[in-house]
Order: structure tokens, then C-alpha cells, then sequence
């Protein structure tokens, strides 16, 4: 499936972006929107593990490296639109807010939610990634061969 | 045998509280905080997950914590907490050719497009205690440089492009899992590598520099090293589509070694991996090493009987815990044991003791 036909891509990237985030990051801009929109539970949030899995040779038959610990959480608002949240971490809170986001941007809140949360999320990451991929790059080596002094 | 015995609980109470005083230490010396572990003594974390197959740096380093540093012990109870998780599934395997990687060096190409890229490593320090930092713990001033932008490719996929390597075969979607079945012999190369990434560090390098030294030979080039972030991406069945569930940080180790061939297949090389949890050089590298030299069968080579080939002696001591946990177990009550022991060591002397003198007196 193509980025451009796949119905699911915006909903795909803003549900990555809260699980990488992290959960102070994800709770504050959730608080600081003074949110509290009516759901009901359909999943209480709870901690798992994911098995995580590589590929022999980076391209090969895969095998399973390890877990890593995932919480989650299902909410559905009163118009019957569920929410999902699967977010890295033990943190209950952030499944939870996660899984209201996910809900509330399938609603007519999609424009202040992108705006108050996701848009900042997303910059933060950026941010992040950004101030590390420089610095990497102040350490990429420049090689010089040394000129043999024959004549 | 080991009999239960009562008895010593006042006495396992009061070392456990002395066991916790003795971990804090003096008090006239600030408490170690779990957050101050993960962000400082990140390597040890990063060892942790690794060997206790968890990736969370929070826990990784409260266990540090209460272990008091005994890393054998910390990832012990990352193993024990593990099994507490229920499974929400199995993640699509990470890739690690989109990995935003911190560094990443190669030993084989010089001029490798995205560049050799050294990232914050002890390589080319000198090894000399550094005491200031005993002084004052202030970061150092950092040199930033134009973000790379394009694709970091495999040093592996030019090698692969010219048919110089050999290709690696596809398998299950879903590979066996030795934390649910019991490790069993022949293992898969799935296995195998599974066992290796969660094998004891020391144990892994101890196998790896074995082959280096000529037992199984196979002399490797890292053709590749990188460490740095990658996606994990889980397929979520009342989504109906695949998300990304969190990113990891991971180390990987590509070794090309030598030859392979036959009459009707023009000689490749072949290769080795390490993929290991975390900022894990030395266990990646190991892993790589271990992995090729286990895959002697499959790749038509020779048995030469070397410790690093044989995947019943890897395999079944790589793992710090069953090994710890074995061994340890000698220094608990065994008095029924030792006790039978004694009556027929007793009864073996008094024999012989009895044939001395008998033969003395003919």
C-alpha cells in the first residue's frame, strides 16, 4: 500500500508518535489542554511485553531479540468513536491519554489536538533527533591518504 | 539432592535488613537515584537489558540499583520481572538499514557512503583515570555538524550486489522462541542467535576471541558496526494495521569472513551477525564471531572440533542465569547429601581399614 492511498497513514504516524513520546511529555501538553472528555473504559490500561524481533543478517529469517515493556489502553467517547493507545514504557497514564488522543482526533477535536499536542510532540522529536544526528556528524571521520615524498 | 530444612527465618530477616543498609551505604553520602543510573551509568543499563532481555532503562536500572551493582544479579530480576509481562505479541523485525545511527564504522570499506562515523566511543582514548572527573562532573562542549540526511545502506548490500556474499535465507514469520520451549538440539539459526543476544557478555567474548585464536578459523572483518535508534513496529489486531509501538536503541555487527565455494559455486564470502540490545559493542562483535563460527554445518565446513563450534557447549553455558543460578545453588543446605556422603566414605575406610589389617595378620 502506497503512503498516498493508505487510509490509515495519518492515524498510523500520530499513534507512533505517542507511544515514542514520553510520558511527562505526552501528560503535560495532554493537562495543559484541560481536556476531559466523557469515555467510557474498554480497556483498562495495562503493562505488557512485546518480543522484539530482529533479522539474521539485518536481512534475513527472523529471530527474536528481546522484549521490551508496552502499555496499552482502549476508551471510546459517547458518539462511539474508540481510541487506541500502545505506548512504550509502564506508564498507565500515558496509554490512557494516548488511547483519548487517538479517540478524539477521529472527532471534530482533531484540529486543537494536532495543534496543542501532536504538533509540539512531533517537534520535540524532531528536536531530539536532530541535536544527535549533529553531533554524529561532528564525528564523521574525514580521511586524508598521506603523500608519499618519493622524488 | 536438596531437602528443605526450617528453620533461620529471624536470621534471613536480619540479613536482608542489613543487606538493605549495607546497599545504602553511608549516609553522609548523597542516595543514588534510579533516574541518575539510567542517564549515567547508561552502559551497565544497556548490559542489563541485553542479558535480561527487557528493554525498559527504568527498570534496568532500579534492578542495578537494588542489586548493588551486580549486574549477574540486576539482570536476574529483569528475568523474573519479565515473566510477570503478559505477551501482547511479536513485533515486525526491526530495520536496521533506517536505523538513525550514532555511529557507525566499518573496517572493511574506507570510503562507505554515509560515511565512518566514530559516535561518543572510548576508541582512541587513552585509558588514562581522568580526575576531574572525580572533581566536578560538568558536560563537555560538543561539536555539532550538518545533520546527515540521506539513507545509511549496508555496507553488506554492495558486497551482496556484486554476488561476493553470500545471501542470506528467508525463514518463519514467527521463529521459535526459547523463553516458551525448551532450548533443543540441533537449534535453528534463529535460536541460536536469540541464545547469544541474551547470552552473559563475558561468555560470548570468551567463545568469540577463542575463534580468533585459531580454535575453528575463520578469520573475521567487522564489515560493518553501527549503534543507534530504531522503530519497533507491531501489527495491532483492533487497528487492523501495524504501528509503531516505541524505538529502541540497538548495536549491529556484520562480519564478512572468508570463503566459500564448491564446483559449481563460484567462491563467496560469508558472513556473521551480532544484533544485541542497547550500546553493546563488545557483545555484538563477540555475538557476530560466535554466530559464524556455530554455522560450520550449514555452511559445508569442517568440524575441527573447536569449543566455538559446538552449539551444545554454546548454547548451554552462554546463559549467566541458569549458569548462576546452578553453580550458587551448591552453597544451600545440602546436610542429607553431605551426611550420606559421610556414612559411606566412613564405611569405604573402615573396609579398607579391616583389609589392611587382615592382610597385615596372615
Amino acid at each position: 500500500m502506497s503512503v498516498m492511498t493508505d487510509p490509515n497513514t495519518a492515524r498510523k504516524e500520530w499513534l507512533g508518535l505517542l507511544a515514542k513520546s514520553s510520558a511527562p511529555e505526552v501528560a503535560k501538553l495532554w493537562l495543559a489542554m484541560e481536556l476531559d472528555p466523557h469515555h467510557t473504559i474498554l480497556r483498562s490500561p495495562e503493562i505488557g511485553g512485546v518480543m522484539v524481533r530482529g533479522r539474521a543478517g539485518a536481512v534475513g529469517a527472523a529471530f527474536n531479540l528481546g522484549e521490551m515493556t508496552v502499555t496499552r489502553a482502549s476508551v471510546k467517547l459517547p458518539d462511539g468513536t474508540v481510541g487506541h493507545g500502545y505506548v512504550q514504557g509502564r506508564d498507565k497514564e500515558h496509554a490512557l491519554q494516548a488511547a483519548l488522543v487517538d479517540a478524539l482526533m477521529q472527532t471534530d477535536a482533531a484540529g486543537a489536538i494536532e495543534a496543542g499536542i501532536l504538533a509540539p510532540l512531533r517537534a520535540a522529536m524532531q528536536a531530539r533527533k536532530t541535536n544527535r544526528a549533529a553531533k554524529a556528524a561532528a564525528t564523521k571521520v574525514d580521511f586524508f591518504t598521506m603523500v608519499r615524498g618519493e622524488d | 539432592m536438596y531437602v528443605a530444612v526450617k528453620g533461620g527465618e529471624r536470621a534471613i530477616d536480619n540479613a536482608h535488613a542489613w543487606l538493605a543498609e549495607e546497599r545504602r551505604g553511608d549516609l553522609d553520602v548523597p542516595e543514588l537515584s534510579v533516574a541518575q543510573i539510567r542517564e549515567q551509568m547508561t552502559l551497565a543499563v544497556n548490559r542489563v537489558m541485553a542479558e535480561g532481555s527487557l528493554y525498559d532503562p527504568n527498570l534496568a536500572a532500579l534492578a542495578i540499583k537494588q542489586a548493588r551493582g551486580d549486574l549477574i544479579e540486576a539482570i536476574f530480576l529483569i528475568r523474573a520481572y519479565r515473566t510477570t509481562l503478559p505477551r501482547f505479541g511479536g513485533s515486525n523485525p526491526v530495520e536496521t538499514e533506517t536505523m538513525q545511527c550514532e555511529r557507525r564504522v566499518s573496517a572493511t570499506f574506507k570510503d562507505a557512503p554515509g560515511g565512518q562515523v566514530l559516535g561518543p566511543t572510548f576508541d582512541y582514548t587513552h585509558r588514562l583515570l581522568d580526575f576531574k572527573l572525580a572533581a566536578d562532573g560538568d558536560a563537555a562542549d560538543v561539536a555539532v555538524s550538518e545533520p546527515h540526511r540521506g539513507a545509511t545502506p549496508h555496507i553488506m548490500s554492495f558486497l551482496d550486489r556484486e554476488d561476493l556474499i553470500q545471501t542470506e535465507p528467508a525463514g518463519d514469520d514467527v521463529p521459535d522462541d526459547l523463553t516458551r520451549t525448551p532450548l533443543e538440539l540441533p537449534a535453528s539459526r534463529a535460536l541460536r542467535l536469540q541464545s547469544l543476544t541474551r547470552g552473559d557478555e563475558g561468555f560470548i567474548l570468551g567463545m568469540a576471541y577463542s575463534t580468533q585464536r585459531g580454535y575453528a578459523r575463520n578469520h573475521a572483518f567487522v564489515a560493518e558496526l553501527r549503534i543507534g535508534s530504531v522503530a519497533v513496529e507491531m501489527d495491532i489486531p483492533e487497528l487492523g494495521f501495524a504501528i509503531e509501538i516505541g524505538e529502541i536503541t540497538v548495536t549491529e555487527c556484520e562480519t564478512v569472513n572468508q570463503f566459500q565455494g564448491s564446483k559449481t559455486q563460484p567462491p563467496q564470502f560469508t558472513r556473521g551477525y551480532g544484533l544485541v540490545f542497547g550500546m553493546t559493542e563488545r557483545k555484538a562483535i563477540s555475538m557476530a564471531l560466535v554466530d559464524r563460527a556455530l554455522r560450520w554445518k550449514e555452511l559445508g565446513e569442517d568440524n575441527l572440533g573447536a569449543p566455538a563450534q559446538d552449539e551444545e557447549f554454546v548454547l548451554y553455558h552462554s546463559d549467566n542465569i541458569q549458569a548462576t543460578g546452578f553453580l550458587e545453588h551448591i552453597k544451600l543446605p545440602h546436610y542429607v547429601d553431605f551426611q550420606s556422603e559421610l556414612e559411606l566414605i566412613r564405611k569405604l575406610r573402615r573396609e579398607a581399614h579391616d583389609t589392611i589389617s587382615r592382610e597385615a595378620a596372615e
